[in-house]
């Protein structure tokens, strides 16, 4: 379980808390969903987000823990405070959702994604796209004499970076995994 | 199986229809007599029904439906039992395991469907997972907010053998905060310490809470002289015969209760949740309060109006909470304010807003509803269902509900064809009850095949429709809003009541004169057996008072004066 052992979010209560909740500013946030692992219980968390007109920027799910059934979604999502406040509470309500956990109201969390880059070309290209990939620390892991797939790992604002830079080199293909996140420290 | 746990859930009555996916279940039903199985004669009306047998008994309610066709027709009444907070269990068949995907004869993906109008579904694939998964699902109708639930049993399932579990044996990681945090508690009690324009508004919450709720609410009130007013869920919490009592609020609530909630400096809102009919133009609604909300679902709070104390919890817990902190805290309020507070509500209160006039020789729906109001107000055991529309709100306004579970409508999701079934679900749970079904004719045809039902089992239902031979809020809607043209709001090609009611062996009234009303009325309640009264009314009767769309609450109207041109274009689009 130790795996699972996610900091608990700060409440409404929280003297940390201090956004108000009814204000136009648009944030964006990512949460940690913990679900009973059974069939269709992404379906109740996709169709909260759809039928209730949220936003979902990324989404991953997998499973987490295999003896207590549980699988770990994480969503990025952007909305006012008060919409925010609203998908954390509406996700709680669901009966298959364990745990809610928003990570960026709880305090600092690292986020993280993979994504597979499929870049084509020749000649000055190729040594520039290496050249890129080494700045990026990407890894190549597939190639032939005209192409090569690159997996990147990081934030998603460094993998957009990664992806605007590779686009008029002759990036034709990309894959993303969506953000993956954990809060720091040990609690 | 299926039926020894309905039986360990003190389950008595199920209302379903059979169908090829649910033989094995009605081969057991037929076995027995601990359950009574009812017929109805559409899908739909067993789940309304159920929904009418919970609400009057405050037990979690049971339907039992066919794959396909008939868990499709299940689907308005679980939106509608999910919107008005119902507790009900939806056992429905399914095609053999092997066959699912397959697109077999009356396969639908039924937990995919209702997977949005339920509070939680689940389909059972395995026979040993049967007896838990149905305990677990009377556990989550019934806990938190209480809501519908359903359990796709596909035929093989139910036909194969597993070793049983007691309802004991139950173990659900679902469990819902019902104690209420002390530190807002404190804080509304210091609140109702200082509240010079302090209200009350309560809401179904308080009826799911249970009877303990409502009388903790009753001492509330009555200990701290505040005045109260309730949503269209929440009448009967409170006695409409108690003398804090303002009448309901909203839309078409009376013009004290909406007055007073527009200029309180207090809201205490108890188990409601800031419906739109409720709070009318957002940014103008009650502007100078502050606002408690006490709700035992975490998203109701700051969901429409943001609140300033907000307390999770059951409400029978808090209120207990608040009335102990409060009496020990010196039972302290702002008596010579209140009393200023009151002066100002019985200046509203001589509006008198539900005035109209009965004149002539036709029969104003409020004059009939006031008839039937003042012949049975005496009867403990007068329940009352409605359907949607015009004469939902004037049965609300003209009849007093003195105790909680007496009043039965479809409040959320407005379901036209709510009341006939819901009244059958509430006849059967109060054999020797007087159950009556206050209609429109529309809202009453939509579901009319229940007759057949109320007949077979000999269920004294009383159907009191309104007939003014339109949609009447249809009606009003186009009067004030889309330069009365009427399109499609009339009720063409009615059937005869009163020998539609002879056809299915029942009894049939007709009356348009006011001077046989009483007497017509009588002659109803008198009657042993299911009856359908036909009253005429006046046909183009409005409702009022009323808060256009998008306007506050002191932008009321009150009767027939100008209502032209009164919603603007903003208030148009909202319904």
């Amino acid at each position: 379980m130790s795996a699972l052992k996610i900091k608990k979010g700060s409440t409404s209560h929280s003297a940390y808390n201090l956004r108000p909740t009814f204000s136009d500013h648009e944030e964006r946030h990512t949460l940690a969903v913990l679900v009973e692992n059974e069939p269709g219980v992404l379906a109740r968390v996709i169709g909260l987000f759809s039928g209730r007109g949220y936003n979902i920027e990324s989404l991953t799910v997998a499973e987490v823990d295999h003896t207590g059934h549980l699988s770990r979604i994480t969503i990025v999502t952007t909305g006012t405070p008060q919409v925010i406040n609203q998908i954390t509470a509406q996700l709680g309500r669901i009966v298959s959702v364990h745990e809610v956990h928003d990570l960026t109201v709880a305090g600092r969390s690292v986020e993280r994604e993979l994504a597979l880059f499929k870049v084509t070309g020749k000649g000055e290209d190729r040594v520039e796209a290496l050249r890129l990939a080494d700045v990026f620390r990407a890894s190549v892991v597939d190639s032939t004499l005209e192409s090569f797939v690159f997996e990147i790992t990081g934030t998603p604002e460094k993998i957009d970076a990664f992806a605007d830079l590779m686009r008029p080199i002759g990036l034709v293909e990309m894959a993303r995994t969506g953000v993956a996140a954990l809060s720091r420290g040990a609690a | 199986m299926v039926v020894q746990a309905l039986i360990d859930q003190g389950v008595d009555t199920v209302f379903g229809y059979p169908g090829g996916a649910v033989l094995p279940i009605y081969d057991e039903i037929f076995q027995q007599n601990s359950i009574k199985h009812v017929l109805v004669r559409h899908e739909q009306g067993a789940i309304h029904a159920a929904e009418g047998y919970a609400r009057s008994t405050g037990k979690v309610g049971v339907a039992l439906v066919t794959s396909g066709p008939g868990a499709t027709n299940a689907v308005t009444g679980l939106t509608d039992a999910l919107m008005d907070s119902i507790p009900l269990v939806v056992f429905s068949g399914q095609v053999p395991t092997f066959m699912i995907g397959s697109d077999a004869f009356q396969e639908a993906d039924t937990v995919g469907i209702t997977r949005p109008c339920t509070k939680h579904n689940w389909l059972v694939k395995d026979t040993a997972a049967l007896s838990g998964t149905i305990h677990e699902a009377f556990h989550v109708a019934a806990s938190g907010r209480p809501g519908p639930v359903l359990i796709d049993v596909p035929k093989d399932v139910q036909f194969a053998s597993a070793k049983y579990t007691g309802p004991k044996a139950m173990t659900s990681h679902y469990q819902p905060q019902v104690k209420g945090d002390i530190e807002g508690i404190t804080d509304l009690v210091a609140a109702i310490e200082k509240a010079k324009k302090p209200i009350f508004y309560t809401g179904g919450g308080v009826i799911n809470s249970g009877p303990a709720a409502s009388q903790l609410l009753r001492e509330l009130v009555e200990a701290t002289g505040f005045p109260i007013t309730s949503t269209l869920m929440g009448l009967g919490a409170y006695p409409a015969s108690g003398d804090k009592w303002l009448g309901m609020l909203g839309m078409h609530g009376l013009y004290e209760a909406n007055m007073a909630m527009h200029d309180c400096d207090l809201m205490i809102n108890i188990g409601a949740r800031f419906d739109d009919r409720i709070t009318g133009r957002i940014d103008a609604f009650s502007p100078k309060s502050k606002k408690v909300h006490i709700d035992i679902d975490p998203s109701s709070i700051n969901k429409v109006i943001q609140t300033d104390i907000a307390i999770i919890g059951d409400v029978g817990h808090v209120l207990e909470d608040v009335l102990k902190v409060w009496k020990s805290r010196g039972r302290k309020t702002e008596r010579e304010a209140l009393a200023g507070w009151w002066d100002q509500i019985g200046e509203w209160r001589k509006v008198n807003c539900l005035a109209y006039a009965q004149e002539g020789n036709t029969i104003r729906p409020q004059y009939a509803l006031e008839r039937l109001e003042a012949l049975t107000k005496d009867r403990k055991d007068r329940f009352i269902c409605t359907e949607v529309g015009q004469h939902q709100m004037w049965a609300a306004q003209f009849m007093g509900f003195d105790d909680p579970n007496h009043w039965m409508t479809s409040g959320g999701l407005g379901t036209m064809g709510y009341g006939f079934p819901a009244s059958i679900g509430v006849q059967l749970a109060h054999p020797d009850a007087l159950v009556i079904n206050v209609a429109g004719e529309a809202s009453w045809l939509m579901n009319m095949q229940e007759m057949g039902t109320a007949v077979q089992y000999r269920l004294p239902v009383k159907q009191f429709i309104l007939n003014n031979e339109r949609l009447g809020m249809v009606r009003q809607w186009q009067e004030l809003l889309h330069g009365e043209r009427y399109s499609s709001s009339w009720s063409e090609a009615l059937p005869d009541f009163v020998k539609l009611a002879e056809a299915f062996g029942a009894k049939g009234i007709q009356c348009h004169d006011p001077a046989d009303l009483d007497d017509a009325i009588m002659e109803m309640l008198n009657h042993d057996g299911p009856v359908i009264f036909d009253c005429l009314v006046e046909k183009h009767e409005n409702c009022f008072p009323m808060i256009p769309s998008g306007k506050a609450h002191n932008e009321m109207l009150l009767g027939e004066a100008e209502t032209q041109g009164v919603i603007d274009s903003k208030g148009s689009v909202l319904v």
